[in-house]
């Protein structure tokens, strides 16, 4: 908003740039050594959070940066970036335990792991995750929003050799995946509701959005996009297995980053979407029963990991709970808690990760009695543990009175009690595996069946989470230290939809009831430990569903589901693919045909001419009889000849010499490649269709040509619905290109860069044909090719004499036809793939007259070279226009006089003619020249002459009698 | 001519369609080939029809044909040709490297025939 934010301080762009181009180090650091690919990382990401602390000042002093960059603003989609506050905040959380986790990773990760793969992962994540919260356009954001359901999905995945990882990755990937479809179509509605898709002008409308009779279905999407990121009720199932991830991911997506998202977007969204019945039931209601669901689970599960994963399930479900009430305290509550959570749960994350490195087992069954053995992770994991449970002095305390206050506030289906009962069952449930957590893997006897001796980690690992502690008891003791910041950023959530509370953090405030809930939640925990072994039998005895085998039964019913489709219509037939595609095509058209008006013809239809009638007819019938007798292929070829040759004389007829100069040319080399392909082929096509088969694909047929026909018959006989745009070219073809034939005009000019578009495909085409001849020759093919017999008999001279002479004579003639036709192409019939075409016929009729060796022998330049030098030409050309200050590609053309000729033209144009004519040349000749190649055998001496027999040569005549 | 142009394009586009719908490799690229004629020339009858009014400019006529579609079609004819060459080049090699110029893999024939005699 304020412009001079823009100047001081790091580029938004470049600290969301910044680990996506650091990215790329880890990968190549990883070849000088773990420590300095882990310094590298270390570095990006801190470079990236010193950029963040540049604009921390003047964000906590109210101004909000913004970076703004058009990118489509057709569709609406900017590069818009924006910080303010709730956007500082996770930025901050996102790279502070980022590098936190950075560190960790270094000293975690085994050797058989590869570093600089997990940081490249890791980096990527990270770029998505504050993409996501410093999108100003929530396009923008759908695009971050995916990147970290992909980047996480590699990193759950990371262990690619155990099954877990793989099987929890999909899933993840799968839920998430799910959950940002329903997010885009929701977003998208919003942003059809607000008219923009800036998040600023978004929030700014309120009333507009509420009021919309699409509030609810964009609310309803949105939401399960939240839901299914952050894994509330009924998406909460995907998390857990997420923890097949190397422990310092699932710190790092789970305690900080991306579960946080969904409830990042909840809050972002939080004054434009919260307050309705609709958003307190839905949110409300997921968040609770996540909250108690989590908790209970979490307390019976044995592996430390999955304890901690339902654990933040359960949290999670808590912070939505407090998003849901809709009450700007409850927000404040909710800002509060992200805190304090990201703190102590990515502690907790890493000291069960060092339990698991020293003592190889997360099995709690198996552990306890460490604190004597690991006294400094046990000092970490308790204080962090307990700031779960909720214990004065510590953070978790604070924010956890905050919710059961908002829960004792809070009405939900018309009952004052039932929110305030679960919040604190919730709580109860959560103090007891909190408790449960330290008791049974630090408290108890010394064991002496530890599957590894237990002992206190490298200072790296222990680190990172000792720093973590530090907020935790600093905000537990002295709440008023995070009272400025929590209430800045609860302002930027709550926007002007709601006014900031007064209330205050502080740990004393009275004998209230949150106090009382407060300590029935910590002595029911307590008891929960104590009656542990029992409750947890009966746990194990009641039945209860199981997420992932419904996951996987409907997985499975979904893809029966679309076996049944895919395999009637995709069962590798292409000719199925071609019936269901045309009959596709034809249906649609017949719709349209049947329901759309068609006007009244418009035009006199043109007499028909004997001439006219006479090319119809032999079209018709050449046609008619190439499809009875396809079977035999060379009569198949002639007739094609016939129907080109058609279709060439028609395009004369019609006023386009270009394209009938054009189509016969290529008519040539298409017969001379078809043949040449022919020469490898078989000869006929066997009847295999059955009777069926054949009607089937004369329906069809004579549907689409009559599809066809009609369509084209009723354009014919109307005029253009508005006016076309040929009358500009014709108009401005002389003025502004230079030339008169229109055609060559606005193909060199007015649409230059189509054309060198297509002289470039056409470049491609050739040296795909050539890099399939290699792959063949370089493959068994090579040896069949060479030892293959003669299916006919063979001429004696296969390089006759008549043919030899007739086309040397004609070469140098059929050169000047092809200069005469490029030079006067911009003003007459002609132009550069037509004299392309016809000079690749002349040297073409030098490989059939004296052979393929013969003539590549006597050629200079690779055709590969020559298609190159066109593109060049071409594209140089269009560059010349640039230091005449032009666009690319406009033309200058001027006239000129040498004595004693006539006045004479230059265009530019000229230029970009000759790339395309070397190109046409090249490309032609490249494929004929790579059939040809195929087409050499075994046995066979390379004659030295161009000709078999030869009366001027003495010793053939000899030769052949001695 | 209307009317003759109009046939000839649905008699291009049904025999391309019946060739395309055959089994071997050479009369699909047969077909492909017919279809880009119909295809080519549809384009290039969407200027609608003229006869001598080409479209290079002479001084007192006032009368030419539509320029554009000609344009566009001149370079679908060369490109045409590209994509063939290409197509052929796919077909000789899996035929020269399989022995069997058949488009559809053996276990969908199998199927057709299945359907065939069902």
């Amino acid at each position: 908003m304020a412009p001079l934010a823009d100047n001081c301080g790091m580029s938004l762009f470049l600290i969301i740039a910044l680990p996506f181009l650091g990215a790329l180090l880890p990968g190549l650091m990883i070849q000088a050594g773990r420590q300095s690919c882990f310094i590298m990382t270390f570095l990006v990401t801190a470079s990236a959070l010193i950029g963040l602390a540049t604009h921390a000042p003047a964000v906590l002093a109210g101004d909000v940066v913004t970076a703004q960059l058009n990118w489509l603003p057709s569709l609406g989609l900017n590069v818009n970036l924006f910080l303010d506050p709730l956007g500082l905040m996770f930025a901050g959380l996102i790279l502070g335990i980022g590098l936190l986790i950075i560190t960790y990773a270094r000293f975690y990760l085994s050797r058989d792991d590869n570093m600089g793969e997990f940081y490249t992962y890791l980096l990527l994540f990270q770029g998505a995750m504050v993409g996501i919260v410093l999108s100003d356009n929530i396009l923008m954001l759908l695009v971050f929003w995916e990147l970290t359901s992909l980047s996480s999905f590699l990193l759950i995945g990371f262990w690619k050799h155990t099954a877990d990882g793989r099987q929890g990755a999909r899933m993840a990937l799968t839920v998430t995946g799910m959950g940002g479809l329903a997010l885009i179509g929701g977003m998208l509605l919003l942003g059809q509701i607000a008219g923009s898709y800036d998040l600023t002008t978004i929030l700014e409308n309120r009333e507009l959005i509420q009021a919309s009779p699409l509030y609810v279905p964009a609310l309803i999407l949105i939401l399960v996009g939240c839901f299914t990121k952050s894994a509330q009720f009924p998406f909460h199932f995907w998390l857990p297995h997420a923890m097949a991830a190397p422990t310092p991911v699932s710190a790092y997506l789970h305690s900080a980053t991306m579960v946080k998202a969904g409830l990042f977007l909840m809050a972002r969204l939080w004054p434009v979407l919260s307050g309705t019945d609709l958003w307190v039931i839905l949110v409300c209601s997921a968040g609770l029963i996540t909250m108690v669901l989590g908790a209970v689970i979490a307390l019976f599960k044995d592996d430390l990991k999955a304890l901690l994963a339902f654990s933040t399930v359960s949290h999670l479900g808590l912070i939505t709970f407090l998003l849901g009430t809709g009450t700007a305290f409850g927000a404040m509550a909710a800002v509060f808690h992200i805190l304090n959570h990201a703190s102590f749960k990515a502690a907790l994350f890493m000291t069960a990760g060092i339990v698991d490195h020293a003592v190889h087992t997360r099995d709690m069954k198996r552990l306890g009695g460490l604190r004597r053995l690991m006294p400094l992770t046990f000092a970490v994991a308790t204080i962090a543990a307990l700031s779960m449970a909720g214990i004065p002095l510590l953070n978790g305390f604070l924010s956890k009175e905050m919710m059961l206050e908002e829960a004792y506030h809070t009405t939900l289906f018309g009952s004052p009690y039932l929110v305030a009962v679960v919040a604190t069952l919730g709580a109860l449930f959560s103090a007891g595996y909190s408790f449960r957590f330290v008791a049974h893997t630090f408290l108890g006897p010394v064991r002496d069946d530890y599957p590894d001796t237990p002992h206190d980690p490298q200072v790296g690992l222990l680190l990172p989470p000792a720093l973590l502690i530090i907020p935790v008891i600093a905000i537990g003791v002295a709440p008023f230290l995070a009272e400025p910041f929590v209430k800045i950023v609860t302002q930027a959530v709550i926007g002007n939809a709601a006014a900031l509370p007064d209330a205050h953090l502080k740990i004393w405030h009275g004998l209230v009831p949150a106090l009382w809930m407060s300590v029935i939640a910590v002595v029911g925990g307590l008891i929960l430990l104590a009656a542990f072994a029992p409750l947890a039998r009966l746990w194990a005895a009641t039945p209860r569903p199981e997420a992932k085998d419904i996951f996987d039964r409907i997985i499975a019913a979904a893809v029966s589901l679309a076996y049944v489709f895919a395999e009637r219509l995709h069962n590798s037939s292409f000719t199925r693919y071609a019936a269901i595609f045309t009959a596709t095509v034809i249906a649609i058209g017949a719709h349209a045909w049947f329901t759309g008006v068609n006007a009244a013809p418009t035009r006199d239809m043109l007499a028909i001419t004997p001439v006219g009638f006479a090319g119809w007819l032999m079209l018709i019938l050449a046609t008619v009889f190439l499809v009875t007798v396809h079977r035999n292929r060379l009569a198949t070829l002639i007739l094609m000849g016939v129907i080109g040759l058609m279709v060439s004389v028609g395009f004369n007829y019609f006023s386009a010499p270009d394209l009938a100069l054009t189509q016969i040319s290529v008519e040539v080399v298409t017969i001379v490649l078809l043949l040449l392909a022919l020469n490898f082929l078989p000869n006929a096509t066997p009847v295999e269709s059955t009777a069926g088969q054949r009607t089937r694909d004369i329906i069809l047929a004579l549907a689409g040509g009559i599809a066809a026909m009609g369509l084209t018959y009723a354009m014919l006989m109307s005029d253009f619905p508005i006016t076309s745009i040929s009358e500009y070219h014709l108009a401005n073809s002389y003025k502004g290109g230079g030339g008169t034939n229109v055609v060559n005009v606005i193909l060199v000019d007015f649409r230059g860069f189509d054309t060198f578009g297509e002289i470039i495909v056409l470049g491609i085409a050739a040296l795909v044909i050539y890099a399939l001849t290699e792959a063949l020759l370089a493959g068994p093919v090579r040896a069949r090719l060479l030892n293959r017999g003669y299916e006919e008999a063979r001429a004696g001279d296969a390089h006759p004499l008549m043919m030899v002479v007739l086309t040397r004579v004609l070469m140098p003639l059929v050169l000047m036809v092809g200069v005469f036709i490029f030079l006067r192409g911009h003003n007459e019939p002609g132009g550069g793939f037509i004299a392309g075409l016809v000079v690749a016929i002349a040297v073409l009729m030098q490989y059939m007259a004296s052979g393929f060796s013969w003539a590549e022998r006597r050629q200079r330049y690779p055709y590969h070279g020559i298609i190159g030098a066109g593109v060049l030409c071409a594209g140089l050309t269009g560059i010349g226009a640039w230091f005449a200050g032009a666009p690319f590609l406009s033309s200058a053309f001027g006239y000129f006089r040498i004595p004693p000729m006539e006045k004479f033209e230059l265009a530019t144009a000229m230029g970009f003619d000759l790339g395309v004519f070397l190109a046409v040349v090249g490309a032609v000749m490249l494929s004929l020249e790579s059939f040809s190649r195929l087409g050499r055998r075994a046995g066979i001496e390379e004659s030295d002459y161009a000709m078999d027999i030869d009366p001027s040569r003495i010793e053939t005549l000899t030769g052949g009698e001695s | 001519m209307e009317l003759l142009v109009a046939t000839a394009i649905g008699t291009l586009t049904a025999a391309g369609i019946y060739m395309i719908l055959r089994l071997r490799t050479f009369p699909v690229i047969i077909g492909t080939s017919l279809l880009s004629y119909a295809v080519n020339v549809f384009l290039f009858a969407s200027g609608r029809l003229a006869l001598n009014a080409p479209p290079v400019l002479r001084d007192g006529v006032e009368v030419y044909t539509d320029p554009l579609p000609q344009a566009l079609v001149l370079t679908a004819i060369v490109i045409s040709f590209g994509m063939t060459a290409v197509i052929v080049m796919i077909a000789v090699g899996s035929y020269l490297s399989s022995d069997d110029d058949m488009v559809n893999d053996p276990d969908a024939d199998a199927d057709q025939t299945k359907e065939g005699a069902a």
